[in-house]
């Protein structure tokens, strides 16, 4: 166990497990003491996951977003930066893809990935902002990003109501070209919403992955993130690679939103609240250790329990809200991984 | 209209929407003074709207008018309590402090949207009968001109927030505690070798933002919603923070700020009674406040400064 616990690499696994165990564990104390049975509570809840196969096509179609919000997340951490603008740059990903699905006469071959492209431009410009501001004035992104979700938030209703309206609080539907949906996937799951969106989500993570290991642009920006000082001494150009950092993020972000605009959707609702996509992500960053294969893994899991949350309310009465929960706290116990440490090296020490 | 109309219009709205956002900027200002990131604010309003709902629905039957009053108080402590929670985690534990707020706020809403579905059976409670109402102050409001505009039609909670600014203030640069937590937050080893327990007093200003922000949250439910639902809260936290540092890390400051951005949230309703302003799409004003919260960082509207040891957890004996 001694041996384990000096393991960084093995640590990184058993922290995000543990937590998992504790969110459950801790779900499982307020069901029971708010009267409601735990097991028949999980059981359901698993069933929701993996009951059918229209299920699993759900918990897909729902992780594909995640993903690309969860890689955001992680690509920024990465670089030492917190990009708690996902959510922002999501939903203005959202809107390009809306806009260029819409308005642009494609054939289907170019137009789904010039609609994706326009998301990831939209995106990455919401990101490069913060980037920015951060490399040339020193602001903390965490504030600007913020504050920048809310500008996107009210300025795409607004622009949805001005330019795109459709009525009944929706934009106009996409074009038939630009879609992702797919009668094949919706058969084969029997009925899901599934679309190819998660093909683009897989894609992204093995560019993420190629970009950070394999390429010496990814090297510098990891180089940034471990420390600035070092990096602009060994002749880094530390900025530049802030707002690169930011923007590639952003870009990620934009394109999650792209998967509800030419996937599930294929309109833009006029938001009066966040999808919840982004802070989602950073949860789905947190458990994934910042890790490509980490976080399509964390999506699932997250993804799975979002669209099994109502049939847990249906067939076991226990409130969907527990779900949130059991994520709040699996998040918690990630960013605490100093109490599954300390309890880890307690067990160790006590087995001897 | 005459412009002193406009005011007698602009000004009680302005004060009506910006003392839930004092409340909670106030809170975020004692917890950011002593090196702990207030992004928690935002969940800690939520369980104080929460709790402000249930004790008036609960107690209303019996107590009447003064149930209301009574529920703040209540919230008070119940978001004090809950604060604990995200004080463990990152004083004792030192987890990453953006990363737990982002987890308290997202806990905030699960935990009491889970509890209302328990209790209510529904996602949302009934309206409270007794709220929080607007009133004329009495003998001020019978002043010619000021007593239009300043004393009319805003409900007691206003008066107290600003009147908080003040008391915030004096604690924090004023009394020997005050002096400890501004230590803690500046340069914690330093506060540390002079015998100040750093934790402790990072506990204790964790408690106060619980506090505060439960007043806040309250005061929203109670005198602006009247119910509560998942949405209830939905930003406010976030803009008491940014109103904190519009207002520079200062009590006085983020009042002035959260008044202001009180003005900009009400334009968007009052706007459309105003001349000048009709013509201005209302989204503009909506967006201000975090438009001007950016510019403040950047340096355009003077520079604000953090507390320099934000964010970063206290171990002993580290450089």
């Amino acid at each position: 166990m001694q041996k384990l616990l000096k393991n960084q690499r093995l640590f990184n696994i058993v922290v995000p497990l543990f937590s998992i165990l504790l969110g459950i564990l801790v779900g499982a104390i307020i069901m029971l003491i708010s009267g409601y049975d735990p097991v028949s509570g999980y059981e359901a809840l698993f069933n929701g996951m993996f009951g059918s196969p229209k299920s699993i096509g759900e918990m897909i179609r729902a992780a594909s977003p995640l993903i690309l919000a969860g890689l955001a997340v992680g690509f920024a951490f990465k670089t030492g930066l917190f990009n708690i603008g996902v959510e922002g740059q999501l939903l203005v990903g959202w809107l390009a893809a809306v806009y260029v699905g819409y308005t642009l006469d494609l054939p289907a071959i170019i137009h789904v990935p010039v609609s994706i492209l326009a998301a990831a431009i939209a995106g990455g410009i919401w990101g490069m902002i913060p980037g920015f501001l951060k490399a040339r004035f020193k602001v903390h992104e965490v504030i600007v990003t913020i504050m920048l979700n809310y500008i996107a938030l009210y300025s795409t209703a607004d622009i949805i109501k001005r330019y795109l309206y459709a009525g009944n609080e929706k934009s106009f539907p996409i074009k038939e070209s630009a879609s992702l949906a797919s009668t094949f996937l919706a058969d084969m799951t029997e009925g899901s919403r599934l679309h190819w969106g998660i093909v683009v989500a897989i894609l992204v993570a093995i560019i993420m992955w190629f970009i950070l290991e394999k390429t010496t642009t990814g090297y510098e920006l990891k180089a940034v993130g471990y420390n600035q000082h070092a990096s602009m001494y060994a002749g880094m150009n530390v900025q530049k690679n802030i707002v690169l950092s930011m923007t590639i993020s952003g870009a990620f972000a934009g394109i999650a939103g792209s998967m509800d605009a030419l996937g599930t959707f294929q309109n833009m609702t006029v938001m009066s609240a966040f999808t919840g996509t982004g802070f989602d992500g950073i949860a789905v960053a947190l458990l994934g250790s910042n890790n490509p294969f980490g976080i399509i893994l964390a999506a699932l899991l997250f993804g799975g329990l979002t669209t099994a949350a109502p049939q847990m309310n249906f067939n076991a009465n226990v409130p969907q809200e527990l779900v949130d929960v059991i994520i709040a706290l699996i998040i918690f116990f990630v960013a605490a991984s100093y109490l599954i440490r300390y309890i880890l090296t307690r067990f160790s020490k006590e087995g001897k | 209209m005459s412009f002193l109309d406009i005011l007698s219009i602009i000004i009680p709205a302005a004060l009506y929407t910006a003392a839930p956002l004092i409340f909670t900027a106030l809170g975020a200002v004692f917890s950011e003074k002593s090196g702990v990131i207030g992004l928690g604010v935002e969940g800690l309003m939520v369980f104080g709207a929460f709790s402000g709902v249930l004790t008036t629905l609960l107690l209303e039957g019996n107590m009447g008018e003064i149930t209301p009053w009574l529920a703040i108080l209540i919230a008070a402590i119940a978001s004090g309590i809950f604060s604990l929670i995200y004080g463990v985690a990152v004083i004792s534990l030192r987890a990453d402090q953006t990363v737990t707020g982002v987890a308290i706020n997202m806990l905030a809403v699960g935990l009491t949207l889970f509890l209302i579905k328990k209790i209510f059976n529904k996602g949302q409670t009934d309206f409270v009968d007794f709220r929080i109402d607007k009133v004329d102050f009495p003998v001020l409001s019978d002043i010619p001109v000021i007593g239009d505009i300043f004393f009319s039609g805003i409900p007691y909670t206003s008066y107290i927030a600003i009147a908080m600014a003040f008391v915030v203030w004096y604690i924090i640069y004023k009394t020997p505690f005050g002096l400890r937590l501004r230590s803690v937050g500046e340069h914690p080893a330093a506060a540390d070798t002079m015998g100040i327990n750093v934790n402790r007093t990072r506990y204790i200003a964790v408690i106060l933002s619980g506090v505060f922000a439960g007043v806040g949250g309250a005061v929203y439910a109670l005198s602006i919603s009247g119910n509560f639902t998942g949405h209830t809260i939905a930003g406010q936290g976030f803009l008491a923070i940014a109103a904190m540092i519009f207002g520079k890390w200062h009590p006085v400051g983020a009042m002035a700020a959260a008044l202001f951005f009180g003005f900009a949230q009400s334009l968007g309703i009052t706007g459309a009674q105003i001349p000048f302003l009709q013509d201005i799409p209302s989204v503009f004003l909506i967006m201000a406040p975090y438009i001007l919260t950016i510019l403040a960082l950047t340096g355009f509207v003077g520079r604000a400064e953090a507390p320099k040891a934000s964010g970063v957890p206290y171990i002993k004996g580290t450089r």
